[in-house]
């Protein structure tokens, strides 16, 4: 787990990167939480958002798609998926329930996977609809609060499997170099560190 | 596990105990996800007091990973799944 997501001088730091417009967060309201988004934050959100969603269910079976295949078990909710997944980033969303135990790993995929993918699109879904493409402000009722938690963990933590974050206590920032496409994918992750920080300080 | 001892009926209390129940949901430790989320994530799911969700987060932290729920394997099946759906790498096991 982590901690201080954008180290113990954040002011310092986002001023460093040049880049003082990402840093938008969250702040308490009756109700739920709310924040204002500049256009290129709520753009660098919501492309991040979708490419989750769109990786989540590439390959998931529809209930449309498996009436018109005459897949029984799909329209009853089963995955037909018993193995992880190949992307890493999908067996990081969609991981094992079991550790030393392949078969009940498997069985757990068939009965769940269906249910986890939808819940993690809609969550998603949730952000897409509540987060104006221009930008603006955004506010945001407990159930959403939710939801936008969840969904932004899953983007840190697809961002995480692409970037190669496997040490909390690494810091990448220092050993990529500085025209690594990285990089700047970096700065975002440590930025939704800070934003998901905000929306957890709002909620409590 | 050895031969079987003669079943006794247990009565039914309402509440598992670890010997009822020999299931447990564990939690492993990541990189990514904030210390605070997982406490936020085991009072929202369990409706454990903030000091007890604390606690087992730094254990998680700590030692790698922590057992945050123990009952029928049913119902650690369905906590795995719901720690997933907030991202946390939650697996299911025998308490032995």
């Amino acid at each position: 787990m982590t901690w201080d997501p954008l180290g113990e001088d954040s002011g310092a730091s986002r001023s460093n990167r040049g880049e003082p417009g990402l840093a938008a967060s969250f702040r308490p309201v009756p109700g739920g939480a709310a924040a204002y988004f500049e256009q290129p934050q709520a753009g660098v959100i919501r492309s991040l958002v979708s490419q989750v969603a769109e990786l989540i269910s590439a390959d998931a079976e529809t209930g449309e798609d498996a009436a018109q295949a005459g897949n029984l078990e799909a329209q009853l909710g089963l995955s037909s998926h018993v193995e992880p997944p190949d992307d890493p980033v999908l067996a990081r969303l969609l991981p094992d329930a079991y550790s030393d135990d392949a078969g009940a790993a498997a069985e757990f995929r068939r009965y769940t996977e269906e249910s986890l993918r939808s819940g993690k699109v809609a969550s998603a879904q949730a952000v897409l609809a509540s987060l104006p493409a221009n930008g603006g402000e955004v506010r945001l009722s407990e159930p959403e609060c939710q939801q936008w938690l969840r969904a932004l963990n899953d983007v840190r933590l697809a961002l995480s499997v692409r970037l190669g974050i496997t040490d909390e206590d690494e810091d990448l920032s220092e050993s990529l170099a500085v025209d690594d496409p990285r990089s700047a994918y970096l700065w975002v992750y440590q930025w939704l560190a800070y934003l998901q920080d905000s929306l957890l300080e709002a909620l409590t | 596990m050895g031969a079987a001892p003669v079943e006794v009926e247990q009565p039914a209390t309402g509440q598992q105990t670890a010997l009822d129940a020999p299931w447990v949901t564990v939690v492993w430790n990541d990189p990514v996800n904030l210390m605070n989320y997982v406490t936020y994530v085991f009072q929202k799911v369990f409706g454990y007091p903030k000091a007890k969700a604390e606690k087992l987060m730094l254990d998680v932290h700590h030692r790698g990973k922590a057992v945050v729920s123990s009952g029928t394997r049913e119902a650690m099946e369905r906590d795995a799944e719901t720690l997933h759906g907030y991202g946390l790498w939650a697996t299911v096991s025998h308490d032995s």
